[in-house]
């Protein structure tokens, strides 16, 4: 038996793009989640760090909680927050955990981007007789922006990994033939399962990288920008 | 020994659950050790050597580089599994490669940008010194690299030992399994334990590592301080 050749015969078989259990559902679940998460992130995150980052106040604090939401298990959020009576087990408790991790990144790349300007182009703007809202919406986000997709294809990456887990706790998603699969001891389906997982992770890679460099400046493109 | 009241009234907040369950705790707690110090071990044998290969080939680095930011971004439940078939379903090994993997990226970006950052002027004196290639790179640049290097390890650290609960996915979660078994029994106060126990060891390990840069870096501790 090669599971190699019984994950392509898996991966090839049509009823399993089928219904309710096919994959075509289990992604548009999976995208349904990521969106929504991102989506809800974006709109605390983008405002507070485009907010902080022109006060040019509250690094620090933007940074720790950065840093310190790398040391917060995903899994025990996701598990706690389905245990808490009033969410209940499902995707609501994954959209929250979800939600919760994908703020970080959206607002630390943000809050840099726009903290990041030069001072002086920013200072020759309000000589030219600019508002502070002018300041922000036309000179220093047009040059973060670069940094603000950065942040947001962190966060999409981050949240698809994670949404992979709400198959655990009762939720759906492509998740759910690993946990499935598992299950059964059917290991075509675990893998097959895993390669969709992989492929959606890599393909939302490319097509955000390639909006970052998009957006950026070309003369602010200096190479691939680290990873948050 | 009776059953504490928070336990019996299945409380969230219970200090009662570590004495009550020691014997489990202190079990995970040392496998999820183990797990990230396994990953973190082979990460470094993988990344040293593998820097000092590549830092001087521009095409080297860009596929070392490039291939890990593939491995990177595929998820861990995902990876853990693709392992499978080379490991087995049911051994530790898929979580411990995998997330070594992970890490190989982040120690590899770091080495480079400490090996870079060595300046010029201190490698032609110790060259100048009569230094070897050996002795320049094990007593000049990579104690000059070790700082990054470090800054990488802690990032590493932190963001493996968070990881180590999915491999409870898998039967290798370390305290993962007891926030899996703490969701199968609706057992509250074990889901918020393990959740705090992962981020403790985290930030106990990101001190650690701190503190080892202090001590094995003693010429920084000079820097900026008045004579």
């Amino acid at each position: 038996m090669s599971l190699v050749g019984d994950t392509a015969v898996w991966l090839g078989d049509l009823a399993h793009y089928r219904g309710v259990d096919g994959v075509p559902h289990r992604l548009a679940e999976h995208l349904a989640l990521t969106g929504i998460a991102v989506g809800v992130a974006a709109l605390v995150g983008l405002p507070v760090g485009l907010l902080l980052g022109h006060l040019r106040r509250g690094g620090t604090v933007v940074t720790a909680l950065t840093n310190a939401s790398r040391a917060v298990p995903t899994l025990g959020v996701l598990i706690i927050f389905s245990s808490i009576a009033s969410i209940g087990i499902g995707n609501r408790a994954a959209v929250y955990a979800l939600v919760l991790f994908a703020i970080p990144p959206i607002l630390v790349n943000t809050y840099v981007g726009i903290a990041g300007v030069d001072r002086e182009v920013v200072e020759a703007a309000r000589g030219m007789g600019m508002g502070e809202a002018a300041v922000l919406l036309q000179v220093e986000l047009p040059l973060a922006r670069g940094l603000v997709v950065a942040g947001l294809r962190t966060a999409v990456v981050q949240v698809i990994a994670t949404a992979t887990l709400a198959a655990y706790v009762g939720g759906g998603g492509l998740g759910t033939f690993v946990n499935n699969g598992y299950g059964r001891q059917d290991y075509a389906q675990v893998l097959g399962g895993a390669v969709w997982i992989a492929g959606l992770a890599l393909a939302a890679e490319i097509v955000l990288a390639g909006l970052q460099r998009l957006v950026t400046p070309a003369a602010l493109r200096t190479g691939p920008v680290g990873a948050a | 020994m009776a059953t504490a009241a928070c336990i019996r009234a299945n409380d969230w907040f219970c200090p009662a659950y570590l004495t009550q369950d020691s014997d489990q705790v202190v079990a995970a707690v040392r496998s999820h050790v183990e797990l990230t110090a396994y990953a973190l071990g082979l990460a470094l044998l993988v990344a040293v050597p593998l820097a000092l290969v590549v830092r001087r080939s521009r095409t080297g680095r860009l596929i070392a580089l490039g291939i890990g930011g593939i491995v990177y971004t595929i998820p861990s439940l995902a990876l853990f599994v693709l392992l499978g078939p080379v490991f087995g379903f049911t051994s530790s090994l898929p979580v411990i490669v995998a997330l070594a993997a992970y890490d190989v990226q982040v120690l590899l970006r770091q080495l480079l940008v400490g090996l870079d950052e060595v300046p010029a002027d201190v490698v032609e004196a110790a060259v100048g010194t009569g230094y070897g290639r050996l002795a320049l790179l094990t007593r000049v640049e990579l104690p000059l690299a070790l700082p990054a290097l470090l800054a990488g390890l802690r990032l590493a650290a932190v963001s493996t030992i968070a990881l180590v609960t999915v491999g409870a996915v898998i039967g290798h979660g370390g305290i993962g399994a007891l926030l899996f078994a703490g969701f199968s029994n609706d057992y509250k106060a074990q889901q918020l334990t393990s959740l705090v126990l992962v981020v403790l060891l985290a930030l106990a390990v990101d001190l650690l590592l701190q503190l080892a840069l202090r001590v094995l870096t003693p010429w920084r501790r000079a820097v900026g301080r008045p004579a």
